[in-house]
């Protein structure tokens, strides 16, 4: 497609522009509150009772999520390219709230497309994107969610191409999307890095994150993709089930196959029409994941696992109570690893989770799905 | 097989098979051959049709909704093909069913179905190498699309790639009135034609005779999708899609006011 050599030439030229990188530095910084914290989990390691547990505090970013790294970058590059609409696609909503924030910031023109069953289950955030300024337009075919989001995006952007960047948000896509928005997220493994050496004088033993189109984890893993003995750990959406359309396991229920212009693993049955998903948390939920992803998997750089609702949501509730913390039901599922993991290590390793967003998001299925009667008085 | 043009402009007309259902499918197909299409093209509906606008949605829609499978759109064109050897076939499909399906059994299944070659939507030229050299292989014609806003050097790609025909596809009803599409799709064929001597059709949205002979003076096929599409929705319910495609098609076809006029003209000249 033209339009993807057009972005692939801008994005190579900016990757190597002095200037872009400064113009970017200094929005991570002053903007999103770059550098995020490296956090102890005292409480939790010590209830866990294996290894030290840190925590990558992405949430605490403006907008609420790791997402706001990846926004800055595409739109800074829109403005250079000419181009002053923005289109995006969202599943949980953090990535358009993201990206209708730096287009509020920036001045651009901003559409973001959102499943209808998502604008239901992330109603807040629809209302945020609003408020920003943004237009949100319900995608109602298919599935109702990110999957469909993203075609309604696509046919857009072929429309509109003259005019408008698509603001994908995710590592997935045809190229340069998957290596662009990865490039992007580097900072929070870069950062992890220094940090973990600096508290510790010593590499992690694992870093854990959770995997929907994967570019959270592609962040963390990527600066640790030389230290071969640094294990990566991506967990998937488990849903309800292991039947095909319970949950979001694609290394685990998938096959190879072609979405949106992405060869890599995926959901589908035996005719090669894309399956449906389900998962609680709408940010993982999505029948492909990043096409690095399956490349790590492939070669056995990356271990793919999958931690399902129940564990999630109880994950949630255990860091809320330990660290008074109350990560997003996407995180919530690197954080259910974690508990799942830790107890089997030894006192001396050490492991690093992305809390790669914030909880508020999730209160009102939270609200649903935790009745009173389990929320009991801390202890 | 191999595909041959002899009417000009050539017409080809896109076909969602499974919608209604595959049976009212081979009906509608061999009215639209019997009506004057030169070439179909059999769409094998897919769950997450980027490429499409909302009429064929719909239909991919209502034609998965009965399971229709590349297995099926094969066996369909082998009916086709057994009682109809004039029409060129092709299979338009997203990639991911073929790839499922198995690329090489796909080659072999369509060439043995009597298919003369293949449309893979989601497919680029840069990314197309095992394709094009398992189609190859089997004598089979591999379309690619080209787009307005292609660079010179990918038209040159694409049009290297291309066997049959090119597709040269410029979006409707967005980006502009019929009269800048028609514009704009005649300067794409020029560029295309640069390239190559295959033939080039266009595909714009095009629905009604004078759009069909405008066309015409500057492409050597037209494709006509979502309005046959649109057609058999609204006929479907009622058991006439195939009728209703055959009367869609003679209109299509028939000499416009226009030429109906500069032809009397020619008659009064020759008196």
């Amino acid at each position: 497609m033209a339009a993807l050599e057009e972005l692939e030439k801008a994005y190579t030229k900016a990757r190597n522009d002095r200037g872009f990188q400064k113009e970017l530095d200094d929005l991570r910084k002053n903007y999103a509150g770059r550098p995020t914290p490296l956090f102890f989990a005292r409480r939790l390691t010590k209830q866990l009772g294996g290894a030290k547990v840190y925590l990558k505090r992405e949430d605490l970013l403006h907008t609420g999520a790791h997402k706001i790294n990846n926004a800055l970058g595409q739109a800074l590059l829109a403005v250079r390219m000419g181009k002053r609409r923005i289109i995006a696609e969202t599943g949980a909503g953090q990535h358009g709230v993201a990206t209708a924030t730096v287009c509020a910031l920036l001045g651009l023109e901003c559409v973001v497309y959102m499943g209808t069953e998502d604008m239901q289950r992330q109603e807040l955030n629809v209302f945020r994107m609003r408020l920003l300024g943004a237009e949100v337009r319900g995608v109602d075919s298919g599935s109702k969610t990110l999957k469909d989001a993203i075609n309604e995006a696509m046919r857009d952007w072929v429309t509109n191409v003259r005019t408008t960047h698509y603001l994908l948000g995710s590592v997935l896509g045809a190229h340069p999307y998957p290596l662009m928005v990865r490039d992007f997220h580097i900072v929070i493994g870069r950062e992890a890095r220094a940090q973990i050496l600096k508290f510790e004088k010593k590499l992690p033993t694992a870093l854990i994150a959770c995997v929907g189109g994967g570019s959270n984890a592609m962040g963390l893993f990527h600066a640790f993709l030389a230290d071969k003995k640094v294990e990566l750990i991506g967990v998937e959406a488990g849903g309800r089930g292991n039947k095909l359309g319970e949950h979001a396991a694609r290394f685990h229920g998938g096959s190879p196959g072609v979405l949106q212009g992405t060869f890599s693993y995926l959901l589908q049955d035996d005719a090669g029409q894309i399956a449906g998903t389900h998962s609680v948390s709408a940010g993982l939920d999505y029948p492909g994941v990043g096409p690095e992803h399956a490349w790590l998997h492939d070669i056995g750089r990356a271990e793919y696992v999958s931690a399902d609702d129940t564990e999630a949501l109880a994950a949630c509730q255990l860091l809320a109570r330990t660290e008074g913390i109350i990560p997003a039901l996407e995180s919530s599922h690197a954080i259910a690893e974690c508990i799942r993991r830790v107890p089997k290590m030894k006192k001396s390793d050490i492991v690093i989770v992305n809390v790669s967003g914030r909880g508020d998001k999730d209160m009102g299925i939270l609200q649903k799905e935790l009745p009173k009667s389990q929320l009991q008085t801390r202890t | 097989m191999a595909l041959h043009f002899t009417s000009h402009p050539f017409l080809v007309v896109y076909v969602t098979c499974g919608d209604p259902s595959v049976a009212a499918s081979k009906d509608i197909i061999l009215s639209a051959i019997g009506a004057g299409a030169d070439v179909i093209e059999l769409g094998v509906p897919f769950s997450d049709p980027v490429a499409d606008g909302p009429v064929i949605q719909r239909a991919s829609e209502r034609a998965l909704a009965n399971h229709t499978k590349l297995s099926d759109v094969l066996q369909l064109a082998e009916e086709i093909r057994n009682a109809e050897s004039r029409a060129g076939l092709i299979v338009f499909s997203y990639y991911n069913p073929v790839l499922r399906y198995g690329l090489e059994r796909f080659c072999d299944d369509a060439r043995a179905a009597g298919v003369d070659g293949a449309l893979i939507t989601d497919l680029t030229v840069e990314e197309a190498g095992d394709y094009i050299a398992a189609m190859r292989k089997r004598d089979l014609a591999t379309v690619f699309l080209a787009a307005p806003t292609s660079t010179d050097s990918r038209l040159k790609r694409i049009a290297q790639a291309s066997r049959g025909f090119v597709y040269a596809v410029s979006r409707t009803g967005v980006t502009g009135t019929q009269q800048k599409l028609a514009e704009d799709a005649g300067v794409l064929v020029r560029r295309v034609k640069k390239f190559t001597k295959l033939p080039v059709a266009v595909g714009f949205g095009i629905s009604n005779s004078e759009q069909f002979h405008a066309a015409g003076k500057f492409a050597d096929g037209i494709v006509v999708g979502s309005a046959i599409v649109q057609t058999i929705e609204q006929n479907a319910s009622t058991g006439h899609a195939a009728k209703a495609v055959g009367d869609f098609i003679c209109g299509l076809k028939k000499p416009s006011a226009q030429q109906k006029q500069s032809a009397v003209g020619t008659q009064h000249s020759a008196k």
